[in-house]
């Protein structure tokens, strides 16, 4: 399982890289697989604010739809538009294709770190 | 406790994710994942592990009269080495189920009801037997396997006598034999495509498995889970028990007057049928115009008022548009309406289109 040592996760299977008061958010490649082919994704508006454990966006496979969880605080600068349009950059790249850019980030207390998030999937 | 079918090791060992379903446990996919499994049976060929459907055999001097009385199709004129299909109704004229039949003999007939269904129905059919006629129920006999695609006939002919293979659409042989197995194998399937179902004895099944996909390889054969077979027949404008049936919609609410014959003798349903005629909803085809996808259950608006609600949706791969099912008022059943459907909170625009999504050219 791909689990990058430079991200912080959490564990509703998000990604995030945090870089000063700002951090990039994705989903992580055991959720990608998870959820099998996506085919869908709704994304929220770049002025969107974000809270800890509040849903900000979802993607839906063939099968279902799953929300998209915040790890953390703050307000949205930038969405990836790129993704409505091909929602499957994230089943073939997870921690490429990031969904949102947040400043003003809080709420960073309680991250997994990649051993972490490690244990907590093979607990299942 | 779910079942497994004589087929879950050999699902696992070729990455099947497993899932339970109508009291099994099956594959949902395999690693390939639903839309490339999806692609296959229309490109060319997928194989599905459909044990879980239910075998149950009539026969006996009576057992065409009460054929005649449990389903709403007519079987009188029906000839040996065909299947037809047939909705079961309830009194209420409600669907019980819905299945296949195979004419073995003029006394004897092979149903193959849905997974979840086979026990109910079972129950049934011995509840408003009468005469002379045995029921048995032979599901742990059977296991089933599905070749659908358009390269199927190529691939099953590398492993039988191709001049024997069943030719006509809803015909079978028994005891064919395919990689060495014995098999009953039908021109049938639930995709759309081209295909066969096989029937064989389920300490077999796994051999024949493996020979179908070894001799499809070049093909580009590929196991395919009940994602797929669920978007595929989807796609292909079927109706599914449970979604676009119940035990109180109506055979002519889902669309399904051809197989429902009003001038036959009596059957379970027929009186209360005519007094629900003509029906006030009906299964309907939509494809989405805005952006988003709509699933089961989602209501569905027109000029403001609500009309109906969605049955099945998704985003069919093959057609590659978000498309649903669903069970609406007739006076806005008409191809070309634009309808509302509420997904999670948003008013998403979208068409009427005449079923089926798709249509094998």
């Amino acid at each position: 399982m791909n689990i990058p040592k430079n991200l912080k996760y959490c564990a509703t299977h998000e990604w995030i890289l945090v870089e000063g008061d700002t951090a990039t958010i994705g989903i992580t490649d055991f959720a990608q697989k998870e959820l099998g082919d996506l085919v869908f994704i709704n994304l929220p508006n770049v002025d969107d604010e974000v809270a800890v454990d509040e849903a900000f966006a979802d993607v839906e496979s063939v099968k279902a739809v799953s929300d998209i969880i915040s790890p953390i605080n703050g307000v949205i600068y930038e969405v990836n538009e790129a993704l409505l349009d091909a929602p499957e950059m994230i089943n073939e790249d997870a921690y490429g294709a990031w969904i949102v850019k947040v400043k003003d980030v809080t709420g960073l207390e309680n991250l997994l770190d990649a051993d972490q998030y490690a244990d907590l999937i093979k607990e299942g | 406790m779910e079942k497994k079918t004589p087929l879950y090791d050999l699902h696992l060992e070729l990455g099947g994710k497993i899932v339970p379903f109508g009291g099994y446990l099956l594959p949902v996919q395999y690693e390939t994942g639903v839309i490339k499994e999806h692609m296959a049976v229309r490109t060319a060929c997928g194989l599905f592990d459909v044990s879980h459907m239910g075998e149950i055999l009539i026969k006996g001097p009576d057992a065409l009269s009460n054929l005649q009385r449990f389903l709403t199709n007519d079987f009188t004129n029906f000839e040996v080495g065909r299947v037809r299909y047939s909705p079961i109704c309830n009194e209420e004229g409600g669907i019980v189920d819905d299945l296949i039949v195979y004419k073995f003999a003029e006394d004897e007939y092979f149903l193959v009801p849905n997974a979840a269904n086979k026990d109910k129905d079972f129950a049934w059919f011995q509840q408003h037997a009468t005469g002379d006629v045995e029921i048995l129920d032979l599901s742990d006999k059977y296991a089933q396997l599905a070749l659908q695609g358009p390269k199927a006939k190529e691939i099953i002919s590398k492993l039988t006598d191709e001049s024997l293979l069943p030719t006509k659409y809803y015909s079978f042989v028994r005891d064919l034999t395919v990689a060495g197995v014995p098999c009953l194998v039908s021109r049938t399937g639930y995709t759309g495509e081209l295909g066969y179902e096989l029937y064989c004895a389920p300490d077999q099944v796994a051999g024949l498995m493996k020979a179908l996909l070894e001799a499809g390889r070049e093909e580009g054969l590929i196991p395919c889970g009940l994602g797929a077979r669920d978007t595929l027949r989807l796609e292909a404008g079927m109706p599914l028990y449970g979604h676009e049936m119940s035990d109180d919609i109506t055979p002519f609410e889902a669309g399904l007057d051809m197989f429902v014959k009003m001038d036959k003798d009596d059957f379970i349903g027929k009186q209360a049928l005519k007094e629900k005629t003509p029906p006030t909803r009906i299964r309907v085809g939509m494809v989405l115009t805005d952006r988003g996808i709509a699933r089961e259950g989602s209501l569905v608006y027109h000029g403001g008022k609500e009309v109906g609600i969605t049955t099945s949706g998704t985003l069919l791969p093959y057609t590659n548009k978000a498309s649903a099912m669903a069970l609406l008022d007739p006076n806005v059943s008409e191809a070309g309406t634009e309808v509302e459907i509420d997904v999670r909170g948003r008013r998403l625009k979208a068409q009427i289109v005449p079923l089926p999504f798709y249509k094998r050219s």
